[in-house]
C-alpha cells in the first residue's frame, strides 16, 4: 500500500533521515521506534508532505507522492496527528472536526453554504468515537491534554483515510489516559479497517499495538520485523531497548 | 434589519447635513467590512487595502465620465476591476505571511497611488478626477442616500453569507493554524487568494460609491493613510465580530468629524488611539460590548 525507497532528508550537513526504505501493506500496524533525534518525525514530515526529500521516492497506492503539498496528500488517503498538540485552539470542539469535513466534501471554496450546522452529524458520531461527545461545544483550547490528543485523532479521522500515521500519540499522557488512548486506537483502526504507522516512545505502547516494528537510529532503519524479532535483536537492544531499560530504572 | 429600517428613516428628519454623514458612513463601514474579511476572519492583516478602494473609485468615475458608459455598466465593472487587480496582487502577497505580507501589500498600495498620481491623462493626476458624470436619477443626494443605503445593505448581506460559508469556516481554520489546515486538505494559499479577492471586491463596490458621492476621485483615497484608517477603524470596531469593524467605521468617522472643528490635529489623536486600542481593547468595541453583556449575565 506505502511504499517507501532510499528516502533521505539532510539540513545544513546533518543527515536525518538516510536511504530509508520501508513497505506497508494493507491493514498493518507498524511502529517505528528509535531515540530521540533518531529522525522519526522528519520521516513522517516527509511522507506527509510537510519536507521534500532530498532523493528517494513515496508511493501511495500505486501513485507518487514526492513532492506533493500536505493538502494534496491528504486526499489520497492519508491523514496523520502529530506529536505536539496541533488543533485550532479558538474554535469550539466540533468545529475541529468540522473543517476536516468541509475539506474532504471539497466545500472549502463554498461561499455560500451556511457552515452552521454543517456535517454536524458525522463530526458527532466521530466525537463519540474518540469518547469526546460531551465536549463538543467546549473551546479546544479549554481541553485537558489529553483530550486535545483524542481530538486530534478524530481531526484526523475525518479526512476518511485508509493509512493513518500517528506521531507519538501517546506523549506526555498520564498513565490512564494512554491506556485509553491505545484502546481508542486499537478500536477504531480495527473497525475501520485502517492500515497505521506511528511512531512511539513508550515500548509497552509499541508492543501491544504493532504487528511490525521498524527501528530508526541515526536517520537510519537498523532492523524491521515482527515484535518478538525486535526485542530479541541484539543491535537494537544495543541502541535503543538497553536505553530505554536503564531509562525506567 | 432594524438597523436598515432606521437609515431608510434618516431623509425623513429633514437634515442634509445628517444624510451626506450617513452616506460617507455606510461607504466607510462597507470598507472597513470588507478590509475585516482579510483580518479577522483569514487573518492577514494588509497595509494596502485602500488600493481596491482607490481601484474601484477611479474605474468608476472614469468609466462614468470619461467613457460616457452607463451606471450599470460601468459600476459592476469597476469592481471587476479591483477584484481583478486583488487577484492579481493577491497572487504575489499571499505567498507571504505576516510582517512581510504586511508590507508587501503596502508596496503595492504605493505601486497604485503612485500610477493614480502619474497617470494624468486618466485620473487628473493630484488635481483629482473632478467633475464625475453621475445619471441623473441618482443626483438628487437623498436619492443617491437610497441608492447608497441599497449596495451597502445588499454587499453586508452578501458578505455576511460568505463569511458564515464553508469558505469563512475554513477561513478561520487557516487563520487559527494554517499547518494544521494544510494537512486537514486545505490549499492555504488558494484560500488566502479568494479571501483576498473577496475583500477587494467589496471595496471595489465602497470605493466606487465614494466617487460616485464625491463627484471625484483624489489620490488621498489610494495614499497608505487611507489604508491605515480603515485598518485603525475595523481594530476598533473589533476584528472577531462580523459587523464590529462596521461600528469601528461609524465611531471614527463621527469623532473625525466632530474634532476636526476644535483642532487640526486629528493625526494625533488618531495615534493616540490606536495606542489606546491595541493595549486596553484589543477585541474592539464590539469585544467590549460583548464582556460587558456576559457581566451583567453574571
Amino acid at each position: 500500500m506505502l511504499q517507501i525507497s532510499d528516502l533521505s532528508k539532510s539540513f545544513d550537513g546533518f543527515t536525518a533521515v538516510r536511504n530509508v526504505s520501508l513497505a506497508l501493506d494493507q491493514g498493518e500496524r507498524h511502529a517505528i521506534i528509535g531515540p530521540n533525534g533518531a529522525g522519526k518525525t522528519t520521516f513522517f514530515n516527509l511522507i506527509t508532505g510537510h519536507l521534500r526529500p532530498d532523493s528517494g521516492t513515496v508511493d501511495f497506492k500505486g501513485k507518487s507522492l514526492t513532492g506533493r503539498a500536505p493538502h494534496q496528500i491528504v486526499k489520497q488517503g492519508l491523514a496523520r496527528s502529530f506529536q505536539h498538540i496541533n488543533v485550532y485552539p479558538r474554535m469550539s470542539v466540533v468545529q475541529n472536526v468540522q473543517v476536516a469535513l468541509i475539506a474532504r466534501q471539497g466545500q472549502t471554496f463554498n461561499m455560500f453554504i451556511a457552515a452552521a450546522g454543517l456535517h454536524h452529524q458525522e463530526a458527532g458520531d466521530l466525537l463519540t468515537l474518540v469518547g469526546l461527545a460531551d465536549a463538543e461545544h467546549a473551546v479546544a483550547a479549554d481541553l485537558s491534554y489529553g483530550k486535545q490528543k483524542q481530538l486530534e485523532l478524530a481531526i484526523a479521522l475525518a479526512a476518511a483515510p485508509q493509512l493513518l500515521l500517528l506521531d507519538e500519540p501517546t506523549a506526555g499522557m498520564a498513565p490512564a489516559e494512554t491506556m485509553e488512548m491505545l484502546r481508542l486506537i486499537g478500536q477504531i483502526v480495527a473497525a475501520r479497517g485502517l492500515t497505521l504507522l506511528f511512531t512511539e516512545h513508550d515500548m509497552d505502547v509499541v508492543f501491544s499495538l504493532a504487528q511490525r516494528i521498524s527501528v530508526l537510529h541515526h536517520g537510519e532503519i537498523i532492523a524491521t520485523g515482527p515484535p518478538q524479532e525486535i526485542r530479541q535483536d541484539a543491535e537494537v537492544q544495543r541502541v535503543y531497548l538497553g536505553k530505554a531499560a536503564d531509562a525506567q530504572d | 434589519m432594524g438597523v436598515v429600517v432606521a437609515l431608510l428613516c434618516v431623509p425623513l428628519l429633514g437634515s442634509r447635513y445628517l444624510v451626506d454623514l450617513t452616506t460617507e458612513i455606510l461607504i466607510y463601514a462597507l470598507f472597513a467590512l470588507s478590509l475585516n474579511v482579510l483580518i479577522g476572519y483569514a487573518g492577514n492583516v494588509s497595509f494596502g487595502h485602500a488600493a481596491y478602494f482607490a481601484i474601484g473609485g477611479y474605474s468608476c468615475a472614469i468609466l462614468l465620465t470619461t467613457y460616457q458608459w452607463p451606471l450599470w455598466l460601468s459600476f459592476p465593472a469597476a469592481v471587476g476591476l479591483s477584484a481583478g487587480a486583488a487577484l492579481i496582487i493577491g497572487y504575489f502577497c499571499v505567498r507571504l505571511t505576516d510582517i512581510y505580507f504586511a508590507m508587501l501589500t503596502l508596496a503595492f498600495s504605493m505601486l497604485v497611488w503612485s500610477a493614480a498620481f502619474k497617470w494624468r491623462t486618466m485620473t487628473g493626476g493630484d488635481d483629482g478626477f473632478v467633475g464625475v458624470n453621475v445619471p441623473a436619477l441618482l443626483e438628487d443626494r437623498v436619492a443617491f442616500y437610497y441608492f447608497a443605503v441599497g449596495v451597502v445593505s445588499l454587499s453586508t448581506a452578501l458578505l455576511w453569507r460568505i463569511c458564515h460559508s464553508a469558505f469563512g469556516r475554513t477561513l478561520v481554520a487557516v487563520r487559527e493554524n494554517s499547518l494544521r489546515a494544510g494537512f486537514v486538505g486545505i490549499d492555504v494559499r488558494r484560500i488566502r487568494l479568494a479571501a483576498f479577492v473577496v475583500a477587494g471586491f467589496f471595496a471595489g463596490i465602497a470605493g466606487a460609491l465614494f466617487a460616485m458621492y464625491n463627484r471625484g476621485m483624489y489620490t488621498e483615497s489610494a495614499f497608505w493613510t487611507e489604508s491605515a484608517q480603515v485598518l485603525i477603524m475595523t481594530l476598533l470596531g473589533g476584528m472577531y465580530s462580523f459587523f464590529g469593524p462596521a461600528l469601528g467605521a461609524a465611531v471614527l468617522y463621527l469623532l473625525e468629524v466632530s474634532i476636526n472643528q476644535y483642532t487640526e490635529y486629528w493625526p494625533a489623536i488618531l495615534g493616540t488611539l490606536l495606542v489606546l486600542i491595541v493595549l486596553f481593547l484589543p477585541h474592539g468595541l464590539a469585544g467590549l460590548a460583548q464582556k460587558t453583556r456576559r457581566a451583567r449575565k453574571v
